[in-house]
């Protein structure tokens, strides 16, 4: 395959000030790639691109990426306009190039967000995801516990239930998707997996408050329930956790100490 | 000079109670006056990092990811081994105990192993508490399932993502100490060397990998939770970035390397599929559980699969060789990775393989299907199968999944005694980063188990008796030795920047990694290794002449990334070769084709190599010298491993 590639190249990074978004510029630029194998993975392709670019004395293209396994969430990257491009379920690093056909061209930028801001190129800092967790996406127990494990029987049905919350891999497609810029369902991933679980529920209120007002301070956007996030999550993670951590939330303000 | 490996006196089952009970302590409130530096942020990693902080230490914490929560523990598949024994199957302690020695080929020392299998149990406990998801019965009682080369039930997992799970608990647990102030992370920075004063670890040199910035940091103790070094092959199932460079670092500042041979390849990956190949993924190995390993007894139907003339599901019961049910009637597709990677072998090797490279055999789930339903093998592995159709477009539900042995997991590493702690007093580590506990050749679900053993339920203890010594007082950074290694730092990615030869760094890795799998890997032999030493001395040479590194030290910069750690595969690369050479018999993952079995197994030579590698580095390009530490077995029989 022959494709043409648009790549957005940014050398110097986005700043915030002010709660506003400073961009560090940046331009589209064009490559051609030949010889593109149905079976390489897309950063395959980028790979190759980066070879050739080194060999002529060129800056190769910066991206995040780590494991190529669809697990780590380090890759991100809109391609044609979509979180992870065109195959549903799957990360950048998984989708594969016979996706694609010859004489395509293909457009690829980073995650355009406030609170994502870029790095360069392709790559963007992300760390409001931590600060996040950091605010409450725990369960306060320190190592030593001696409960043994089968003391706490969980149903199946709602350790399932918190499983598919779980598998959220933090890679931020949600916010890429959504038009503001929303992280409502990365946060409620967790909210919902850690009040479902007994383990959890003791700090439910808290940790609710606690992450949702963190979210905000770090410039996410609001909801408006297009489940644009829930169609590009890569894990498909369902919108009903928004719906359940908004519940947690309400319950959580009713009594909340937090006025 | 002789090594002391610290092992506790007493009888095997009391040795971990009673050395727990001899360390010394830290006071509680002298805690917070001592800092303890881990880098790495995998389950070894997170779990000390998180552990210590909650103890009292002050903990900086490193990872080159941009997140913690990416270490590549998070790609772990299969599950995690512990000797609850909820199954009722007899199995125990001893038992996991010695399943491990046995499966690590008699290759790793007793009292460490044993006080792994004595923590394992507590390991389930701290997850579950932490809110991790795992596999469950209806009755709300956790579910487990035999993973490869066990013949019990104790492998706890959480759907085809144990790893993930269990790394977001120990993320968790660390985040909740980054919000007590107890943890400062540092992502997106990479250790680069360490700092050593008085023979004592007081700190590590660091590049941020955003601005290019070389800081110091000082501590007093520094844990190496950094992993394995497998992607010296340059295609292995570890992520893009894993790399030795920290590991290799110490070392060269006196940390022992033990066993670098020892390299586990994985039987149930996805083959190659061309030469723009990044790197390799593993199908969990639970799919042997239910999947038989197959290829055509006739190598013209392996041709006719090969150039797509034929399709495997056509090829007659009778004309298929289920080589490993055949050859191994008790253990079947369940045999030790090792095992199950050298059939492989062979097989492609005497013209049978499967895929258009040759390089491939069946894992079918057709008669999975047939016995228990589609949906029943979806809800186990739906999201492997999923996973497989995405790479190679086969539907693993109709036809047989095609897979091959790929590099996955290295059990040698850095040399510790029974505290962790490495030959350099004050430097430990922990995880893949170690060689400790799989001796020749770790078991499935044994990696999740002894990383987050080491962080959770080792070190938090084994850190004091050394802390302990200690006064409280800080290493200003500013000190010569840090200087003196950041000056060294420097030069180094100085010269790096200014060859501007005409390879890429790429170039150099493939090329080492070819070497690599060609005379080290899957088997050995005395010719090929003295050929492939002679190559990656030459690779060497030419990478300090000839490597192209574009761009400036003070940026961000992916090619001098890779080009540091590529200089550090290289080097190790030698290193692993030499021991290769050295361990004149076979064992485990190593399997030297003049020692060998009349029926192709694997030959040890207990009179003469039961004993642990430990390298010691003596100089640039010198020859490395070989200390050997005995390995005494009080409590198992050394026999041959049979698994027929």
């Amino acid at each position: 395959m022959k494709l043409t590639l648009k790549v957005w190249r940014q050398s110097k990074p986005d700043k915030v000030e002010n709660g506003k978004l400073i961009s560090g510029g940046g331009k589209m630029e064009t490559y051609q790639v030949s010889d593109v194998s149905k079976d390489m993975s897309f950063l395959e392709m980028l790979d190759v691109l980066n070879e050739d670019l080194l060999r002529s004395g060129k800056e190769p293209i910066v991206f995040d990426h780590d494991c190529r396994e669809g697990i780590c969430g380090m890759c991100s990257m809109y391609i044609n306009g979509q979180p992870h491009g065109p195959q549903q379920g799957t990360t950048t690093c998984q989708l594969h190039m016979r996706s694609f056909k010859d004489g395509d061209t293909i457009y690829i930028e980073p995650w355009r967000a406030k609170a994502f801001p870029v790095i360069k190129d392709l790559m963007v800092d992300r760390s409001a995801f931590d600060r996040i967790m950091q605010a409450g996406g725990y369960v306060s127990v320190n190592t030593g516990v001696t409960v043994d494990a089968n003391e706490i029987p969980i149903a199946k049905s709602t350790a399932d239930k918190a499983f598919d919350a779980a598998t959220c891999i933090g890679c931020g497609a949600c916010v890429a998707a959504c038009k503001n810029a929303s992280a409502m369902l990365f946060v409620s991933a967790k909210v919902s997996q850690l009040s479902m679980l007994p383990q959890g529920k003791t700090e439910r209120k808290t940790r609710v408050e606690n992450m949702v007002a963190q979210m905000d301070a770090e410039g996410f956007g609001a909801c408006t329930n297009t489940g644009a996030c829930s169609a590009e999550c890569p894990k498909g993670i369902s919108m009903e956790y928004i719906a359940r951590m908004n519940r947690e939330y309400y319950g959580a303000k009713l009594t909340s100490n937090n006025v | 000079m002789k090594l002391e490996s610290k092992i506790p006196d007493g009888p095997l089952a009391e040795k971990w109670e009673r050395h727990k009970f001899n360390i010394k302590l830290v006071n509680p409130a002298n805690k917070r006056k001592y800092d303890v530096i881990v880098v790495g942020t995998g389950l070894a990693g997170a779990s000390a990092a998180a552990s210590l902080a909650e103890l009292g230490y002050n903990v900086k914490s490193f990872c080159f990811q941009d997140s913690p929560r990416r270490a590549h523990s998070i790609a772990a598949q299969g599950g995690i081994n512990a000797a609850k024994n909820y199954q009722n199957d007899g199995d125990s302690v001893f038992r996991l105990f010695y399943d491990t020695v046995k499966g690590g080929d008699y290759r790793s020392r007793e009292a460490n192993v044993h006080r792994l299998a004595q923590v394992s149990v507590n390991i389930i406990d701290q997850c579950v508490a932490q809110g991790v998801p795992f596999a469950r019965e209806y009755g709300g009682l956790l579910d487990n399932r035999s993973f490869g080369g066990a013949q019990v039930s104790r492998t706890f997992y959480a759907r085809g993502q144990t790893g993930q799970q269990l790394l977001l608990g120990a993320y968790s647990a660390l985040s909740r100490q980054v919000a007590n102030g107890k943890v400062k992370l540092y992502p997106r920075t990479e250790m680069l060397d360490l700092v050593t004063i008085d023979g004592k670890a007081r700190g590590i040199i660091t590049r941020n990998l955003v601005t290019g910035q070389i800081e110091s940091h000082s501590a007093h103790a520094v844990l190496l939770c950094t992993g394995g070094y497998g992607n010296v092959f340059f295609l292995s199932t570890n992520a893009m970035g894993s790399n030795v460079t920290a590991a290799w670092r110490a070392h060269k500042k006196g940390a022992h390397f033990a066993n670098p041979c020892y390299v586990q390849i994985h039987p149930t990956c996805i083959p190659v599929s061309g030469d723009y190949q990044s790197k390799l993924t593993l199908m969990s190995e639970s799919l042997r559980n239910d999947g038989r390993v197959w290829v055509p007894k006739k190598i013209e139907d392996a041709e006719k699969i090969r150039k797509g003339e034929m399709k495997p599901e056509s090829i007659k019961e009778e004309d298929r060789d289920y080589y490993l049910e055949r050859k191994y009637p008790s253990f079947g597709n369940l045999v030790p990775r090792d095992v199950a990677s050298r059939n492989a072998k062979y097989v492609c090797d005497e013209g049978r393989g499967v895929a258009p490279t040759g390089l491939a055999v069946f894992l079918d789930f057709r008669d999975a299907i047939k016995r228990d339903g589609e949906d029943l093998i979806r809800a186990k592995y739906g999201n492997l199968f999923q996973m497989y159709e995405k790479i190679t477009d086969d539907n693993p539900y109709e036809t047989p999944m095609k897979i091959y042995p790929a590099i996955h997991y290295t059990m040698g590493g850095l040399w510790v005694d029974y505290n962790l702690m490495t030959s350099v007093p004050g430097l430990y580590a922990l995880g893949e980063a170690n060689f400790s506990d799989h001796g020749a050749n770790r078991l499935g679900a044994s990696a999740l188990m002894q990383g987050l053993a080491d962080g959770y339920f080792v070190v938090p203890y084994t850190i004091g008796d050394y802390i302990a010594t200690l006064p409280t007082d800080k290493v200003p950074t500013d000190h010569p030795a840090f200087k003196e290694a950041e000056a060294n730092v420097k030069a180094n990615i100085d010269k790096l920047l200014s060859i501007n030869g005409d390879k890429t760094v790429d170039d150099f890795h493939k090329e080492l990694g070819k070497i690599m799998w060609d005379y080290c890997g899957m088997s050995r032999n005395a010719e090929g290794l003295k050929i492939a030493k002679e190559k990656v001395q030459k690779l060497r040479k030419e990478f300090w002449s000839n490597v192209k590194v574009l761009g400036g030290s003070e940026e961000l910069n992916i090619t001098l990334e890779k080009a540091c750690r590529v200089s550090d595969f290289i080097e190790l690369g030698e290193l692993m070769i030499d021991d290769a050479l050295m361990r004149e018999e076979s064992c485990g993952g190593h399997f030297r084709e003049e020692y060998q079995t009349d029926e192709g197994e694997a030959k040890r030579d207990d009179d003469n190599f039961s004993f642990v590698a430990a390298w010691k580095y003596v100089g640039e390009e010198a020859q490395e010298e070989l200390i050997k530490e005995d390995l005494i077995f009080e409590n198992v029989k050394l026999t041959q491993r049979s698994y027929k």
